[in-house]
Parts: structure tokens; sequence; C-alpha cells
């Protein structure tokens, strides 16, 4: 028996108020340290007080032994909704869903969004190390290369699979790097050219270098709340035209090919009543280059398979006719745990408001932001995707 | 010399001034206790004698930091040691017959040394018999009544292999015939025997009637045994004095111990 | 094409020797299946019993239905490797140690991927097969061979690392007069072992199999008498650091049980050569080999105890004996526990009544020195814990594992039947 309802909109909800603080490569404070800093930025940049908050989600890889629950005394904050979401780069799209039904509902009136991690010398083979139980038993123990490794073997297949070469995925990752070069605040400050990234030190065959994110200390905020509350305080906001959620899709695919979105991508433009090609701009989930191209093909912009010829065809640099992570992703800005799942998503707040500055794409008013996450053991079991729309840069 | 007022001379402060001039030696007739050293080897199914096996307690360390200490294992007949006549079968029965109650003077006594090196180096299972006792008593005078009598063969020079020296029929070493040890305990008195090899009896005593003869009369008439003797080649024919004190173990059958002789050296 | 191993040059005596390190050791209690299975060279999974999915990575309830009736069972091994990468770089010691480290995803026949280290004759697309092997941390991985073997397959470096291959290495044999001595030698010589040193204990008793020993090619005869401390820790300090794997044979054995036996004699003599022995050998030799699980190709592997299988239930005829064994049972695991920091394996060839002297009354089967040199060498090569040779002992142990109190029962009532 499948059972099946109308999914309600979100009309009337808007996401405002995004704030990001500057990514650093090692940092000696704690999570709560830069979950504080983008807090503060975001509530302070909605002419709010602390008290004024009384929702909250949180998303952190190094908050422990707290979680958001530890969180709140520690802030000293009452909310009276409270969500901790532990979905590594699906976590801003989560926490945006979660947030804006939350506020639909009258549960709460302003909802703070949050993920920020710190990176101690020894936080990222700590974070491997202990990842999930699955990767504890049947990834980590062979060879050790955690995420690498394991994309590694995603990024050989789909090559084998699809004809993908090197030079396919290098073409994303130059292009974004030039978007980076945009970010006063990206980690990745001089170009990338397509020799460099090919002659790049090996990582795990076929993964070189420049596949890889560079972990960093950072965090990202924004706030959820009425659209009549953010325009009585004259916040430019985002609209939420569409969103859409899945884990653990396809899970008898023999390896990953293909994410959740593949699922629910018709819902997710039906929903919005809009196309791909109505898209200004799209932030993809960028731990890889390989599920850059999985997302551009289960997002709708190009068949299964055709993603290479899809980045080949297409410019994806700001001013191009496929803005693509127009703030450098976290290839070129860096990774900063679990706010790099708010990345992409607070990029697009800002541009669909005008207020994305240097990286700002003309005219943009709809942009998809789609999230990625948590490779359990040999998959990533996260997907989401959500379609903002503002009235630009007017 | 002794001043005329103490105790009169006697033999003992002779005794003690001989021993500090060197006139009188003492003579050690002991095998060290050593894992290695060989012990007497039965048939699989019989149990056998321990071995002797030193464990460390503490070596000036963590385990005890200023003394070094050792606790040991081994059998009653390990090395060189005594047998009392609680040890055969045939002295079962006999009052006095384990070493905590044996008469602690039978210890102490004369010795005579039977020198068998010759016959022994041609022959390893060669026989102390009648003929070779009365051809010695011939030479040295008759064996006096008490005396310790010790069959020299120069076998404790043996090492390895070489010392029970086993062949597919059981050990080979000398030892006495039947004849020889009725003749030595029951006309001559001995108060007991003692030899260089492993045992008191032949490697292939089990063979004589009745099997293992030194043993059966030995200790079937309350007499003692001494084996894995050393250094017999330091003793004279006759002459010597035997010290062999077994350890007091309750009921024991015998034990490893010190033995020595002093020997008086010729002016 | 794998590259035969070659004799490992002579050590370099100004260079520190390599310190184990070793692969992330944590697993979840369901994945410990993996290694319970290894450990006697099983290829096992969950298999759900309600429903019948197999599981993988390994769980505490069904991912088809939600059973928690998942046991584990022998499984098909074959698959295809469809990916795979070599990782260069790792935030692991051990693995950062030995880079470049191929694994890869092989879809199993039965249905699940599984990610595996991978044999370098291994491509993509080719036919695989499973074997689950216990690595340098003591648990269960797995790992994809060509499903039909190719040449010195057993070479590769990433096999050889959870393997104890006694190629090229060298062995000690604790006891010479053990009638199984020289067809453990031959076996080992066979295997391309590079020295075997045999202990003897009194060589001033003379054994039967003794001048076939000393006349053996390739061996060094040295005292080693495991009831004497010091001969121990003499043959220790010579050899020690030369011992890649040590097969302790030594045994007493005498039949009877308590009442068999009037007197705590032979008794004594079981616990010291079964027990102490062992435990002489290993306050000696462990450390030493446990020091070196990391030195090269020649690196310190192994321990091989050969046991008595009723260690694990006690045959009333041979009571003494088989209390003595599972005294050694039982120090058998602290030393693998102790050793386990270096990657030392411990393995235990558990044999019935052998084929000797003192079970010559007995009726068949029983286990000759051919058939436990084969298991030593099989167990070696698979990198096992636990081998169970001839008829009775794998018996045994089934039973065992079903019911111990059953097979105690069972046990009694053998008692003088002379089986």
């Amino acid at each position: 028996m499948t059972i099946r309802h109308k999914r309600q909109a979100y009309d009337g909800i808007v996401a405002v108020s995004p704030a990001s603080v500057p990514y650093q490569r090692f940092s000696k404070e704690a999570a709560h340290w830069w979950i504080a800093r983008a807090l503060r930025q975001s509530i302070t940049a909605a002419a709010l007080m602390p008290g004024d908050i009384d929702g909250l989600t949180v998303s952190s890889f190094t908050l422990f032994p707290d979680s958001a629950v530890g969180l709140t005394q520690h802030l000293g904050l009452s909310p009276r909704w409270l969500d901790d979401i532990p979905m590594g780069g699906a976590c801003g799209v989560a926490a945006l869903r979660r947030a804006a039904r939350a506020v639909q509902s009258g549960d709460a009136n302003v909802v703070a969004c949050v993920a920020g991690d710190t990176n101690h010398v020894d936080s990222f083979r700590r974070t491997l190390s202990s990842f999930s139980r699955f990767a504890q038993d049947a990834s980590y123990p062979y060879g050790a290369g955690g995420p690498n490794a394991c994309f590694a073997l995603l990024t050989d297949h789909y090559m084998r699979q699809f004809g993908a070469t090197r030079e396919d995925f290098g073409s994303i990752c130059v292009a974004q790097r030039q978007n980076a070069l945009s970010n006063p605040h990206a980690v990745m400050k001089s170009p990338l050219t397509m020799d460099q990234y090919l002659s790049a030190r090996e990582i795990s065959d076929p993964i070189a270098l420049f596949d890889c994110v560079m972990p960093v200390a950072g965090a990202e905020a924004f706030l959820v709340m009425h659209e009549e509350d953010a325009q009585s305080t004259g916040l430019p906001y985002a609209h939420i035209r569409s969103t859409i959620e899945r884990h653990n899709a396809f899970p008898d695919d023999p390896i990953q090919m293909r994410g959740g979105w593949e699922m629910d991508v018709d819902e997710l433009y039906a929903m919005a009543g809009l196309k791909p090609s109505d898209m200004d701009l799209v932030q993809t989930y960028d731990d890889y280059p390989v599920i850059v191209m999985m997302q551009l093909e289960d997002l709708g912009f190009c068949g299964k398979g055709e993603a290479p010829a899809f980045v080949r065809a297409h410019n994806l640099t700001i001013g191009g006719d496929f803005p693509h992570n127009t703030s450098g992703g976290q290839l070129s800005a860096g990774q900063p745990g679990a706010a790099g799942g708010f990345l992409g998503l607070v990029e697009a707040i800002r541009q669909v408001t005008g207020k994305a500055g240097p990286t700002q794409v003309p005219g943009a008013r709809n942009a998809l932001a789609s999230g990625f996450g948590m490779i359990n053991y040999d998959r990533g079991l996260c997907s989401g995707a959500i379609i903002l729309s503002g009235s630009g840069d007017d | 010399m002794s001043d005329q007022t103490a105790a009169p001379s006697s033999t003992l402060s002779d005794l003690a001034l001989s021993l500090a001039s060197g006139a009188i030696q003492v003579v050690d007739l002991t095998h060290t206790l050593d894992p290695d050293f060989p012990v007497i080897v039965l048939p699989p199914e019989f149990g056998q004698c321990a071995r002797f096996r030193i464990e460390e307690i503490s070596a000036y360390d963590h385990r005890g930091p200023a003394w070094k200490w050792h606790n040991f294992t081994c059998g009653e007949h390990t090395g060189t040691h005594f047998d009392a006549p609680a040890h055969w079968i045939s002295g079962r029965d006999l009052p006095n017959n384990s070493v905590d109650s044996i008469p602690v003077e039978q210890f102490v006594g004369p010795v005579c040394v039977i020198d068998c090196t010759e016959g022994a180096a041609a022959d390893d299972d060669f026989e102390l018999t009648p003929q070779v006792i009365i051809a010695w008593e011939r030479q040295h005078g008759e064996i006096p009544a008490g005396s310790w009598v010790l069959m020299r063969t120069d076998w404790s020079a043996r090492r390895g292999a070489a010392y029970l020296n086993m062949r597919e029929d059981g050990p080979h070493s000398p030892g006495p015939t039947p004849d020889a040890i009725r003749l030595l305990v029951d006309e001559r008195q001995i108060r007991g025997f003692g030899t260089e090899t492993v045992g008191t009896d032949a490697g292939q005593g089990v063979h004589y009637t009745p099997p293992f003869p030194a043993h059966f009369y030995l200790h079937g008439a309350g007499r003692l045994g001494l084996q894995c003797l050393n250094n017999l080649s330091q003793l004279p024919p006759t002459g010597a004095i035997l010290i062999a004190t077994p350890l007091k173990i309750k009921q024991g059958t015998g034990s490893p111990l010190r033995v020595i002789a002093l020997v008086q050296e010729e002016r | 094409m794998t590259d035969p191993l070659t004799q490992p040059p002579k050590k370099n005596p100004q260079i520190r020797t390599r310190v184990p390190t070793r692969p992330s050791h944590f697993r979840s209690r369901a994945a410990l299946g993996i290694a319970a299975a290894a450990a006697e060279g099983r290829f096992m999974l969950q298999v759900c019993a309600d429903c019948g999915v197999v599981q993988y990575p390994p769980r505490d309830a069904c991912c088809g239905c939600l059973s928690v009736e998942l046991p584990w069972q022998d499984v098909s091994s074959t698959g295809r490797l469809i990916a795979e990468t070599t990782v260069r770089t790792s935030t692991n010691t051990y693995f950062r140690e030995r880079t470049p480290w191929r694994v890869g995803t092989v879809r199993l026949a039965i249905g699940p991927s599984v990610i595996c280290h991978i044999h370098g004759d291994l491509a993509v697309d080719d036919e695989a097969r499973i074997v689950s092997l216990l690595d340098k941390s003591g648990q269960g991985v797995l790992f994809a061979v060509p499903a039909n073997a190719t040449a010195n397959m057993e070479d590769d470096p990433q096999m050889r690392e959870m393997t104890c291959d006694p190629k090229f290495r060298r062995v000690l044999i604790t006891d010479a007069r053990n009638e199984n001595t020289p067809a453990l030698a031959k076996a080992l010589a066979d295997a391309q072992a590079s020295m075997i040193f045999i202990g003897e204990a009194e060589s001033w008793r003379p054994y039967p199999g003794q001048q076939a020993i000393h006349a053996m090619a390739n061996i060094e005869v040295l005292p080693l008498d495991v009831t004497d401390t010091r001969s121990v820790a003499e043959l220790c300090g010579e050899i020690g650091g030369k011992t890649d794997i040590l097969i302790n044979n030594a045994r007493f054995v005498r039949p009877g049980g308590i009442t068999g036996r009037d007197d705590v004699v032979f008794a004594r003599e079981e616990m010291e050569v079964n027990y102490f022995g062992l435990l002489r050998l290993a306050q000696a030799f462990g450390p030493a080999m446990r020091g070196r699980g990391a030195d090269g190709d020649n690196s310190a592997v192994a321990w091989v105890n050969m046991m008595s299988v009723h260690a694990w239930s006690n045959s009333p005829d041979y009571g003494l004996f088989s209390a003595s064994s599972a005294a050694a049972l039982s120090l058998s695991q602290n030393l693998r526990a102790e050793l386990w920091g270096g990657g030392v394996r411990v393995l235990n060839v558990f044999t019935g009544p052998t084929e000797d002297e003192w079970h010559q009354p007995l009726p068949p089967p029983k286990v000759t020195p051919e058939a436990i040199a084969r298991s030593m060498i099989t167990g070696l090569r698979g990198g096992l814990e636990d081998v169970f040779v001839g008829d009775v002992a794998k018996d045994l142990i089934e039973r065992w594992r079903v019911s111990p109190k059953i097979l105690e029962r069972e046990m009694i009532e053998t008692m003088g039947t002379g089986s």
C-alpha cells in the first residue's frame, strides 16, 4: 500500500540574514566558539537579540561531548524548538526544511540555523576513525584512506561506466577556482590551471589533490521567519519554492552512481512550478567532482552519464552560461566540517537577494542549492535540494 | 702448645690444627646441582626422578630489591645423592630406615676406595666381583667393619649422553655383582657403598638375580648408598674419613647432599 | 603478475627495528563475526533467518525485513571487482607506511557490495573470490583474489601482511623428542622456511628420532628444555631475535584420570611441560617476537601451539592430560592478547588422539604427524588462529559449539571404552 498526500507549499516563509565566518586552516578554538560567531553575525544582521531566537538547529562534527542541548545553556538561549541535524553536507537543506515547517506551524517564530566546526591538527584523523559504525567496521580498515578512498572508488567506477576523463572533472575544479578568486574569504587564493590539476599529487587513484576539499574551521548561519517579519525589519529575504530530501536511496545499486535526488527531482520542480532551465545558478555539494556530476544529472540538467559532455559544453564560472558554485564551492573555499553543508545554501540566499557582492551573478532570481553527505559505508546516504527565489539585486 | 690448665689435648683439637695447617685436606666428592646433570631414567610408565630445576624469586630487583634468592625443586635422588634403607623394598620394614631416623653417627666413617678405573675404561659394564675385592684386600688389608666402600671408575669425568650411556637395551655402566655386594654387606659388614655412576647398581643391574642386587642387599641390611660421586681420584685407597649427611627429610628415602672426605696428606 | 618474493637480505644491525603499527582495530560486536570466521579460514556472513537476505556490513537487524535473527553462515565467496583505487596517503600510520595500497569494491554473487583489500593480480571486471583474513590488528578483513589462483599469489605484498607464510622465515620447533618433529620440519622445509631451529632437551638421554633429526639438512639442533627456565632464557638470548615462527610441540602425556593414578607426579609433569613450558617460552620469546612484528619480509609472525582438542572438553581416560591442555589453551589466549600489539598471530593446532606410543591402544582414527604438519602449513599460510586436525577434533569442536554440556555427557560415556 503506497500512502501519498499532497505536500504543503512554503508560502510566507523566508530565509534571511546569511552569515559566514571566514574559514581558517587550523584553529585552537572549540566548535562552540565558531558557532557562536556565526549566530551572532546572523542575529545582529537581522537587528535582533539572542533572546529573540525561539528555535535553533545545530549541525557540527566537533561539538562533542555537547550536542544542540548543551549549546543552549552554553550560549544562553531558551528555545521552544530545537533540532540536532547530523547530516553532513545535506544539513543545510535539512535545517531549512525543518525550520520552515516549525515557523509555518507556529511552533517557533524565528529559527536560527547554524553549522560550525573547528579544525585541530588531529581533527581530521579523529573524525575519520570514528565516523560511523559501518565506516569503522567495513571501510576504514581497508587502507584508511577515508572519504578520499571511498569517493575514488565511485570516481573509478563512474569513469569506466560513462567514459568521464580527468579533464572533465578538472574543468569543474578549474571553474570553481576561478569563482573563488572573487570570494575574499576563500582559503584558496591562486588560480588553478588544467595542467596543475592533472599533475597534482595523487591521493587515492584516480583522485588527486585538487579533487579533494581542504578541511578548515568555519561556520555558517541563517535565520528562518515569516515573510511579514522580514519585511517589517526591512531584511532582504529568499522565498522557499520547493525542497526535497532522501536518505539511503537506491540501496541495491552495486556502487553509487546516483543520489536520492533522482527519486524526487520531479517533485522538486513541480512544487516550485519551475524547470531546470529556470535556474540562474546552481550550488551543488562539491566534496568531489564526481558527485557534482551526479547532481547535475540527477537534478535534471542532463541525462545519466551525460555530465562529462555537459561540463565540456558549458561555462561554469560566475559570468558563464551555467554559473555553478559561485563562491568557489568547498573545493576552493575549504570544507568547514558540517558548515560545508550550509555553504552553497547561504551563498544562494545572498545571490537571489542581490547581496553576493563580488560573486554576484547579475540578475539572479532563482537558485538551486543541493546537499549530499554522510558516506556511512560505501556511499553518501543523505541527499536534498532546495529551490530559492528572491527579488534579485533590485 | 696447649695450656696445662685447659682441656687436655684431644683428637678433635689435633684435627682442628691439622685442618688449619692443611695436614688434613677436605676433599669435595660432590657434583654441582645443575639442571643439565643427568638423572636416572626408568621405563616411561613408571614415575621418574625429578630433575634439578631452579627459579629466581628475586635478584636485587623489583621482585626484592636488596636480596637474591631462589626456589628449587628436585628429587631425593637427583645429582650426588644418598640412598636410605627405606628406598628399597627389602628395607621397607627395618627400624630407623629413613634419612631423618638413621642414627646420625652412621654418616661419618672410614672409607675404602677400590680402584676399578682400568677395568671400567675397557668395559662399560665392568663388574666389581669378589675376586676384585679380594685382590684389593691383598694389597691394602681386609676392609674393616663399618667402612664406607667406594667403587672408583673415573666415570665422573663423563659428560652428556656418555654418562647414562643409554643403548637400545638400556644403560651400560659399571657396578657390583650380587656375590660382591653380599660379600661386602654380610661378611665385611660395610656401612655403605658408593659409586660414580647414577646408581649403586650396574647400568644393566636389572638382569641380575635379584635385580639391582646392590640396592637389594645393602638396604635389606639397613646399609646406606651414595651415587654420582666425584673426585674419587683424590682419595687414598684407605685412611680417609667420609662424611655424608643427607637432608633430614621427614620419612625421606634419600637426598642430594654434600659428600666430603678428610684426607691426611702423606708425610 | 605477482613478483616472486626473494630471500630477504641480512638485517642491518645499525638500523633501528621498525616498531609494529596496526590498522584500525575498532569493530562493533556484530562485525567481529567476520574475525571469528577468518580465524578458521571461513568466509561467513549473516543471512536473515526470516527472509534470507545476506547482510553486509554486519549489523543488528535485517535490512530487508528488520528481523533480528541473523545467524552467521558459510556463504559463496565469488564476485566481480567493479571498482578499484590505490590509496597513496593515509591518516593511519600502518597504511601510511605501506602505501600504495589497493582496495576495491567487489559485487558478491550473493548480493552485497563489499569494500575489500585486493590482490595485485586482480583487475576491474575480473571474477574474484573473497578470502576472510585477519589483519595486523588481529581483526577480520575481506581480501579479494583472482577466482583462479595465479603464480606466486601468496607473495603479493598486501597478502603477505595478512598471512603467516613460512616462506623465507626462520622457525623454531621446541621439542625434538616429539614424534611429530621430523614431519613438521620437513613440511616447513618444503614450504621454503629459510632456517629451522629444533630445540632438544636432555641430550644425555637418547630418543628414537635423534639421529634422523640431526642428519636433516638446513636444520640446527639447539639445547632447549621447556621445563628449565634458564634453558629457555638462554636459547632466547641466542635466537629470540631470529625467531619468526615458533612451533611449540613440547608435550608430556600419560593416560589416566584422577583415580587412575595414585599421585600427582605425572600430573605435575604434564603441567610442567604443557602449561609451564608454554609459559616459560612465552615469557622469553613473546616480547622478542612482538617487537619484531613489522620487521620486513621475515618479520616475526606466528606462534603455533600443538594442542589436544580435549583442552575444550575433558577426555576422562586422559583426564589429567586434558586438564593440563585446558590450562595451556587458556594460557594461549593470554598469549594472543599479549602478542596482539605486535600483530603476531597465535595459532592453535588441535588434534584428537595422535598416532604415537601413548595412544597406541586406542582405536582409529588417530592423527599422524604428517596430517599435523599439513594442517600447520595450511594454518600458517592462511594466517589462521584455530585449526582442527582429523575427524575426532573436527567432530568435537562442532559438538562443543552446539552445547558444551551435552558434549561433556558424551565424553563421560566414552570413559573406559577405549575411544
